[in-house]
């Protein structure tokens, strides 16, 4: 089932942290297995900000020097990062297994996000001067806390609960899905792709690598690697209506819009309040009045319609 | 000659309305054209209640509601109902329920004979199975509005989502604004009034039932067709708008009208009473 959020500050940036946790919150019946926000801050000038993992959270509690495995694991990603010409301005340890980091680069993003992930068990979950993706097992409250998101300031958000169908619960198979490589993109879906492999196997041949088997990332790889080629996002979600097949409802984010897109079958839910400082949107509307708790005017989007909004 | 051949010729595929909600069908002087139930008590509508719903969890709420009806009180106000999930269900008597707020998804399914209204929005599937009453929604409604209902009036004054309708088996829905894709389909009685425009697929696959829209179809579903109004029609149309303060954009007589066309395979499979006409 899961269930999906995006919220949009079209004026100045707020605690988009909290808020997004209360959406998820109220969306915890749609999937307990895990839950993931991809927020959207400002880390600094000209500074990019790095969120990956190198452990599942299940692994910690098997074997015997998994712990050492997690500290070298961490000390090759830092030396390969200096390697590659990286200057590391911060290091935040939000788990024992999942790390933050901001850094100066100017050079070829991609080669440096190739290079970590190269080790094994290393995942970047995000990349970008903007995006940062948390998801981990547990509900909105858990992960919230254990990321410290109450407090996050930025201008727009979305996030997922995830109620596992086809893959394991694991840190990997949650959402949202960054579009490795390509900066500040990351996507949250609720429904199936029937069309995934063949579409898997097109990008995979433009070069595009993936690290799960959920079609909720080819989403943000195929949009990703539309809008690299020059398509404009909302283009690139209309092209996704006629060129992705099933059923499904999807939000996406990138630095600075926020978009959703619905298939023509209109099955998948989705209700939508609009404000001129606000957007929020949800797969249930309980979860927009946990943060507008006063009357507000609530509309579902109809079938194929897709929606873009700049923050 | 066949089959088929023979059964148009003995007049079964032209539209001739059955079943206890048709036979009534186009009286204009009709009155509230739902039924109560047989066993339904009489309630004071002047002994009104009021609760706040804010801090009460979906079967709390319910369970409020029944306590109140259980003390007599005809008329009940609900308030801060915050969208939530399967609220005011399952209410099988007479009461006057005034809900301040929006519902979430299966609201007030499962109902018969209350006459309720809703100041809010209405999530999914809201009065699915609906039996008899009237439910009014002053905003929008999200997808399978009135699914499968076999009575009484919904109306929902703004838009409505996909599907609206599905499996419909009796009752009149009133739309104000459009409907999605996929409204009517296999509908199988009933009337459904949509003021707006609606969405691809119109009456996919009904059965039987009567739509009626106000604004542009995008395109119809398999075996829907446009049937030919009459006076009569509209002039029901036009009281039963009334009741709900709503009125067709350009006069009932110009809404369109979309039948079945009775080609699907079902109109093959006749009932034997019917097969010993056609054979």
């Amino acid at each position: 089932m899961c269930g999906i959020a995006g919220i949009i500050r079209r004026g100045n940036p707020g605690n988009i942290g909290k808020e997004m946790t209360s959406m998820l919150r109220s969306l915890k019946h749609r999937g307990p297995d895990s839950t993931g926000f991809a927020v959207y801050g400002s880390p600094g000038e000209n500074q990019c900000v790095m969120r990956f993992k190198v452990a599942e959270q299940e692994d910690v509690s098997k074997g015997f020097d998994i712990h050492q495995q997690i500290k070298n694991r961490r000390a090759l990603v830092n030396s390969r990062l200096i390697e590659m010409g990286v200057e590391i301005l911060t290091e935040e340890e939000a788990t024992e297994y999942a790390f933050r980091y901001t850094f100066n680069f100017d050079g070829d993003m991609r080669r440096v996000a190739d290079y970590i992930e190269d080790i094994d068990n290393v995942e970047i979950m995000s990349l970008g001067e903007g995006l940062e993706l948390i998801k981990d097992l547990g509900d909105a409250d858990v992960v919230s806390e254990q990321y410290n998101l109450g407090t996050f300031n930025g201008s727009h958000a979305i996030g997922h609960t995830r109620m596992a169908t086809e893959s394991d619960v694991d840190i990997r198979s949650a959402h949202p899905y960054w579009a490795y490589p390509f900066n500040d993109v990351s996507v949250v879906h609720n429904g199936q792709l029937t069309n995934y492999w063949g579409w898997r196997r097109a990008l995979e041949h433009r070069g595009h690598r993936f690290m799960s088997n959920c079609d909720s990332e080819l989403i943000a790889v195929y949009l990703a690697d539309k809008m690299d080629r020059g398509i404009d996002l909302e283009e690139a979600m209309h092209d996704s209506l006629e060129e992705l097949d099933g059923v499904f409802t999807y939000v996406v984010a990138t630095s600075d819009r926020l978009g959703m897109a619905k298939d023509l079958m209109a099955a998948k839910p989705m209700v939508l309040y609009e404000s001129e400082d606000f957007v929020a949107l949800a797969s249930e509307e309980v979860a927009i009045r946990s943060i507008f708790p006063h009357e507000i005017d609530t509309y579902d989007p109809y079938e194929g319609e897709v929606r873009v909004w700049q923050r | 000659m066949a089959k088929i051949e023979k059964s148009f010729e003995s007049g079964l595929h032209a539209e001739q309305l059955s079943g206890r909600t048709q036979q009534i069908f186009f009286s204009a002087e009709e009155g509230e054209n739902f039924f109560y139930p047989y066993n339904a008590f009489e309630v004071d509508f002047n002994n009104k209640a009021e609760f706040d719903a804010k801090d009460l969890n979906n079967k709390e709420i319910n369970l409020k509601i029944r306590e109140l009806m259980k003390e007599d009180h005809g008329h009940i106000v609900l308030k801060n109902p915050m969208a939530k999930h399967s609220v005011g269900v399952g209410i099988l008597n007479r009461l006057r329920l005034d809900i301040e707020g929006s519902l979430g998804y299966f609201g007030c399914g499962l109902i018969d004979g209350p006459n309720i209204r809703i100041s809010g929005r209405v999530g999914w599937s809201c009065a699915e199975n609906m039996m008899s009453g009237t439910l009014v929604v002053e905003k929008n409604a999200g997808s399978t509005f009135g699914a499968a209902i076999r009575g009484g009036d919904l109306v929902c004054k703004g838009d409505v989502g996909s599907r609206t309708g599905i499996d419909m088996k009796g009752g009149t829905i009133i739309v104000g604004g459009r409907t999605g894709t996929l409204s009517g389909f296999m509908m199988q009685r009933g009337r459904m009034i949509v003021l707006g425009d609606a969405g691809p697929n119109l009456g996919d696959s009904m059965y039987d039932g009567t739509i009626y829209v106000g604004g542009k179809i995008n395109s119809l579903g398999v075996d829907a067709v446009h049937g030919e109004m009459t006076e009569l029609e509209a002039a029901w149309i036009d009281r039963k708008l009334a009741l709900y303060g709503l009125e067709a954009p350009n006069g009932a007589a110009n809404l369109q009208k979309i039948v079945a066309g009775k080609q699907l395979w079902n109109y093959d499979n006749l009932e034997p009473s019917e097969k010993k006409i056609v054979l």
